[in-house]
C-alpha cells in the first residue's frame, strides 16, 4: 500500500491509499466544521437534502439510476463526530475497473456524479427545493427521536450529554429535532454556502488507481471547492472532572437496566506520549474478551450481560457500558470500579498485559484490511495531531510496561454515572 | 486440494474433503494483514427435534443450539475465549436458525489459534454448575432482545407467517425453555451435530491451504460418522398463519416488518432463487424503485428501510423492515404495486440497472473475508457454490422476477408485524 498526500489549496487536501487488495475503490469528500449547536442541524441536514437530487438528476430515483449504472456505486451521505468537529461526508464505494463487466472506467463518472451531488443541487427560487427540505427535515427529526430505540447506545448518548454538558462535545451531531422540522430552504441554503466556503476539505481515495488519475478526477469534478480556506479544527480536553461524581437516573419501560460510566483520562489523548499505555489499559480493563470487566464482572460474577469500555482518543474519555438487572445496579457499579482499583494498584499479571498489548496491536493492524477503517483513520489523523501512528504506534503499544499502564489507570477519574432503569420501581 | 478459479473477479478458492467428511475451503489473500477462520455446524435454533442415524427421535427445549454455542467455549482447562484472547485474537460465535458458527480473527499465531478453535468446538466439556450459571447470563441476553424493537418486529413476523415450522421459535429460546436445559441435553446435541461430516471449515488470509487441512486432520477425529436428521414439523401451507400482528413498545415512531412467504427452492436452485428474490426486493424497495420513491416523497417511508431475501431448510421469504408513521398504509401500497407489476411486468430498463447494481454489490461483498467465508459455509450446507453467482446472474431473466412477484407477493402470503408507541 502506497500513501500519498497533496494539498490542493489552503485547507483542501487529497490523500490516496493506492492498493490492489480490495475489489472496490472508495472515494470520499469530507467537509469539517466545528461542532456547535448553531450549525449542527444544518450540517446534518444539508447532505440529506443534497442526496435528494442534483440539477442533472433532480430526483432520488434518477440519482439512484445513475449509481445503478455504475455497478451499484453506493454514494451516500455520512455525518460523523470527531472530537468537537462535525464531519459531513459523501462516501462512494465503487467496483474496481478490473471487475466491471464491460471493462469501462468507473472512477471518473463516480467522481463527476459525487461533485454534481455536492455542488450542483436542484434549486427552486434561488435555494434548495422546499419540498425536499421539509421532508428531509422531518426525517432527520425522526432519526433524532429514534435514538431512544436502541437502549444500549441511548444510555451512552445520555451519559455524554450529562457528563459534557456545556462542552461542544455534547452537541448532537444530528442537531436538534425541532430545528430540523422547522428549517426553511433559505436558511439551509445560507448554511450550505457557509459550509462550502468555510469547511476544511478532505478528499480521500483508496483503490488501484494512480494518484495522478485521482487528482485529475477530483480537480475536474470539484473545481468550486478547491479554493483556500481557514477552517479551525480543535477539541477541548478536560483533564479531570470539575466536581464530585454525578449520578443521573432515567426510568423507561424496559426489562433490562443499562449502566454507563464516564471517566476523564487525565488529559491523555492520541496526541500524548501516554496514548499507547491508555490503549493497552483500555484493552486490559474492558476492551477485549480477556478484559477484567468481561472475565470478572460478566463471566465470574454474572453481574452484567455485557460490560465493556471504549475510548474517545480525541476528547480524552473512557466510557464503560453495561447491561444489568435492576436489582444489581449498585453491585455492578462497585464491581466495575473495584476492577479499576485493582489495575491502579498494579494487580494484573504479565500475561494479561501481553494479551492486552497483542489485542490492541492486532486490531490496529487489522484496520488495514478494511476500506472504511482506512478512510476513517486517515481522516482522523489529518484532522488531529497524533504522537505516533502506523507501525510506530503498534511498536509503542507492544512495548508498554506494567508501570505505564498503572500510571494511565491512576490518571483516570470517574466523572458521571448514568442509569437507565425500569418504570414502577423496577 | 482442489483449486477453484473464479476469473470474473480474480478469486481462487482451495477446497478439499477429509476422510472424516469435513469440507474445507481456503481463500488465500496474500495482501491481507489479518487471518480469519470460521468453523460451523449445520445446526441451529430450528433443529429442535432430531435423530441420530436410525436412533430414537429426540425433542429438545427451544434455545439449545444457542446455549450450546455459549458453553462450547468451556474446556476442561478453562475457557477457550480467554486462551485465544491471551493470544491477542478475537474469537466469537453466533447461532442462527440453521447454523452455529465459531470464528476468530487475528494477525498472528494463526496455526495455534486454528488448533484451539477446532479443539474447543469438537471436544465438549459441560458441568451442571456451569450450565446453571449460564442460565442467568442467557436469561439476561434474552431480555436484552426483548427490549429491542427491531428484533421483536422480526420475531413476531416469522411467528405470524409460519404455522408449524420451528422458525416460529426464537433462536435463543425463552427464559422458561432454557431453564430445562441440562449438561446431558448439551452432550446429546453436541454428539449429534458437532461431527466433521456435519460441519464445514472456511479460512481466509495470507495462509497456506495445505497447513489448514493438515491441522484439521491432526485435531479432529478420523472416523466418518452417520447422518443426523431434523424434523421440522408438518408441511407448511402456502398462506401465512396471521396477516397482522402488533405490539406496543417505547419507540419514537412505529417500526414494521413486512414479509411475503415464499416457496422453498428445489435442491440446487437456492442461489438462483436468492438472486431473483433479492432483485424483486430491489424492484419494490430499493432507492431505484418507483414504489419506494413515491412512499418516501409522501413521508410514509424514510431511509431506514431495508429489504432482504432469506431461506432456511423448509422456508423462503422476502421481507422489508423499517419505520413508518403508517405501516398499514405501506402494506396496502406494497400489495397494490406487486399486483401492478405482476400484471404489467417490470420496467426492462429498471431490471437491467438493478441487475448491474446487484452484481457490483456482490463483488463488493467479497472484500470482506468474514462475509466470503460465511457465504461459502452457508452455500455449502445448501449444496451450492456461492461464487458461481456471475454465471447464475447471466441466466436470470425479467420473467423470473415477474413469476416470483406473481406467486409470492399476494395478500394471502403477506404478514405485517408492527411495533407501535403508546398512543
Amino acid at each position: 500500500m502506497q500513501e500519498y498526500w497533496r494539498r490542493l489549496a489552503d485547507g483542501v487536501e487529497l490523500s490516496v491509499n493506492q492498493t490492489g487488495k480490495f475489489k472496490t475503490g472508495l472515494l470520499g469528500v469530507t467537509l469539517t466544521i466545528p461542532l456547535s449547536a448553531g450549525t449542527a442541524t444544518a450540517g446534518a441536514l444539508i447532505p440529506e437534502v443534497l442526496s435528494r437530487g442534483s440539477r442533472n438528476h433532480p430526483s432520488m430515483e434518477q440519482l439512484s439510476a445513475a449509481t445503478d449504472a455504475l455497478y451499484g456505486a453506493s454514494l451516500g451521505p455520512v455525518v460523523r463526530q470527531r472530537g468537537e468537529s462535525q464531519c459531513v461526508s459523501f462516501l462512494c464505494s465503487l467496483i474496481d475497473d478490473r471487475y466491471a463487466l464491460d471493462g469501462s472506467a468507473v472512477l471518473e463518472p463516480a467522481a463527476a456524479l459525487m461533485g454534481e451531488v455536492l455542488l450542483d443541487p436542484v434549486k427552486e427560487d434561488g435555494a434548495f427545493r422546499r419540498e425536499y427540505v421539509a421532508s428531509e427535515g422531518a426525517n432527520l427529526a425522526d432519526r433524532i427521536h429514534a435514538r431512544v430505540n436502541d437502549k444500549r447506545s441511548w444510555a451512552l448518548f445520555r451519559l455524554i450529554q450529562e457528563m459534557c454538558a456545556g462542552e461542544p462535545y455534547a452537541v448532537d451531531k444530528l442537531g436538534d429535532a425541532e430545528e430540523a422540522r422547522s428549517m426553511g430552504p433559505e436558511k439551509l441554503w445560507a448554511g450550505y454556502q457557509a459550509l462550502l466556503a468555510g469547511a476544511k476539505v478532505n478528499f480521500y481515495y483508496g483503490g488501484t488507481a494512480q494518484p495522478e488519475r485521482v487528482e485529475d478526477a477530483v480537480r475536474r469534478s470539484f473545481g468550486p471547492l478547491l479554493t483556500g480556506r481557514t477552517a479551525p479544527v480543535h477539541c477541548w480536553v478536560e483533564d479531570r472532572p470539575r466536581g464530585p461524581v454525578r449520578t443521573v437516573t432515567d426510568a423507561m419501560d424496559v426489562t433490562q437496566g443499562k449502566l454507563a460510566m464516564g471517566f476523564r483520562t487525565g488529559g491523555i489523548t492520541m496526541a500524548s506520549g501516554s496514548y499507547p499505555a491508555l490503549l493497552v489499559l483500555n484493552a486490559l480493563y474492558g476492551g477485549s474478551a480477556n478484559s477484567r470487566l468481561f472475565v470478572n464482572v460478566r463471566e465470574k460474577m454474572s453481574l452484567c450481560y455485557y460490560a465493556s469500555s471504549i475510548l474517545d482518543k480525541i476528547k480524552g474519555l473512557m466510557v464503560v457500558s453495561s447491561g444489568v438487572e435492576f436489582a444489581q445496579f449498585d453491585r455492578a457499579q462497585e464491581a466495575i470500579l473495584a476492577q479499576l482499583e485493582a489495575v491502579r494498584r498494579g494487580e494484573f499479571t504479565r500475561e494479561e498485559l501481553t494479551a492486552a498489548a497483542l489485542t490492541v496491536g492486532g486490531s490496529l493492524r487489522g484496520r488495514l484490511d478494511s476500506q472504511g477503517q482506512l478512510e476513517d483513520d486517515r481522516l482522523t489523523r489529518l484532522l488531529f495531531h497524533s504522537a505516533s501512528e502506523g507501525v510506530e504506534l503498534i511498536q509503542a503499544v507492544e512495548s508498554v510496561t506494567a508501570d505505564q499502564v498503572v500510571e494511565a489507570a491512576q490518571r483516570l477519574e470517574l466523572d458521571t454515572v448514568y442509569r437507565l432503569t425500569g418504570k414502577e420501581g423496577g | 486440494m482442489d483449486r477453484l478459479e473464479y476469473t470474473a473477479f480474480g478469486q481462487t478458492i482451495h477446497r478439499c474433503v477429509l476422510p472424516n467428511g469435513l469440507t474445507i475451503y481456503v481463500d488465500v489473500r496474500p495482501e491481507y494483514a489479518r487471518q480469519f477462520a470460521f468453523f460451523a455446524t449445520r445446526y441451529g435454533g430450528m433443529d429442535l427435534r432430531f435423530r441420530d442415524g436410525d436412533g430414537e427421535w429426540l425433542d429438545t427445549p427451544a434455545g439449545v443450539a444457542h446455549f450450546l454455542e455459549h458453553k462450547t467455549f468451556d474446556t476442561q482447562d478453562g475457557n477457550a475465549l480467554q486462551i485465544m484472547a491471551a493470544n491477542g485474537t478475537d474469537p466469537n460465535a453466533f447461532t442462527s436458525w440453521a447454523m452455529t458458527g465459531y470464528f476468530f480473527d487475528g494477525v498472528r499465531g494463526f496455526e495455534e489459534n486454528l488448533r484451539t478453535l477446532l479443539s474447543f468446538v469438537s471436544v465438549p466439556w459441560f458441568t451442571p454448575e456451569s450450565v446453571d450459571k449460564e442460565q442467568g447470563i442467557i436469561a439476561q441476553e434474552i431480555r436484552m432482545y426483548e427490549d429491542d424493537p427491531a428484533d421483536e418486529a422480526y420475531s413476531r413476523l416469522l411467528e405470524a407467517m409460519y404455522v408449524h415450522h420451528p422458525i416460529r421459535t426464537k433462536v435463543a429460546g425463552t427464559v422458561e425453555s432454557i431453564s430445562q436445559i441440562t449438561a446431558d441435553t448439551l452432550y446429546q446435541c453436541h454428539r449429534a451435530f458437532y461431527r466433521p461430516g456435519n460441519m464445514v471449515l472456511c479460512a481466509a488470509g495470507n495462509i497456506d491451504p495445505r497447513r489448514v487441512a493438515d491441522i484439521a486432520r491432526e485435531v479432529l477425529p478420523d472416523a466418518p460418522s452417520s447422518a443426523v436428521t431434523s424434523d421440522r414439523g408438518q408441511p407448511e401451507p402456502a398462506e401465512v398463519g396471521e396477516r397482522y400482528t402488533r405490539r406496543i413498545m417505547p419507540v419514537s415512531i412505529p417500526l414494521f416488518a413486512l414479509g411475503f412467504k415464499g416457496t422453498p427452492a428445489p435442491a440446487g436452485e437456492g442461489l438462483r432463487q436468492r438472486l431473483v428474490g433479492e432483485l424483486v426486493c430491489d424492484v419494490l424497495f430499493s432507492t431505484s424503485a418507483p414504489l419506494y420513491n413515491r412512499l418516501y416523497e409522501q413521508g410514509l417511508l424514510n431511509s431506514s428501510l431495508g429489504s432482504y431475501y432469506s431461506a432456511v431448510p423448509g422456508c423462503a421469504w422476502i421481507m422489508a423492515e423499517g419505520e413508518s408513521r403508517d405501516p398499514e398504509r405501506v402494506r396496502d401500497e406494497v400489495l397494490k404495486e406487486a399486483a401492478r407489476l405482476a400484471a404489467e411486468g417490470i420496467d426492462p430498463a429498471l431490471w437491467d440497472r438493478l441487475k448491474n447494481a446487484a452484481y457490483g454489490a456482490m463483488v463488493r461483498h467479497l472484500n470482506s473475508m468474514e462475509d466470503t467465508c460465511m457465504e461459502l459455509a452457508e452455500a455449502h450446507f445448501k449444496g451450492e457454490d456461492y461464487l458461481s453467482f456471475p454465471q447464475v446472474f447471466q441466466s436470470i431473466e425479467r420473467a423470473d422476477g415477474e413469476a416470483l412477484l406473481r406467486t409470492w407477493c399476494t395478500e394471502e402470503r403477506m404478514s405485517l408485524s408492527v411495533i407501535a408507541p403508546e398512543e
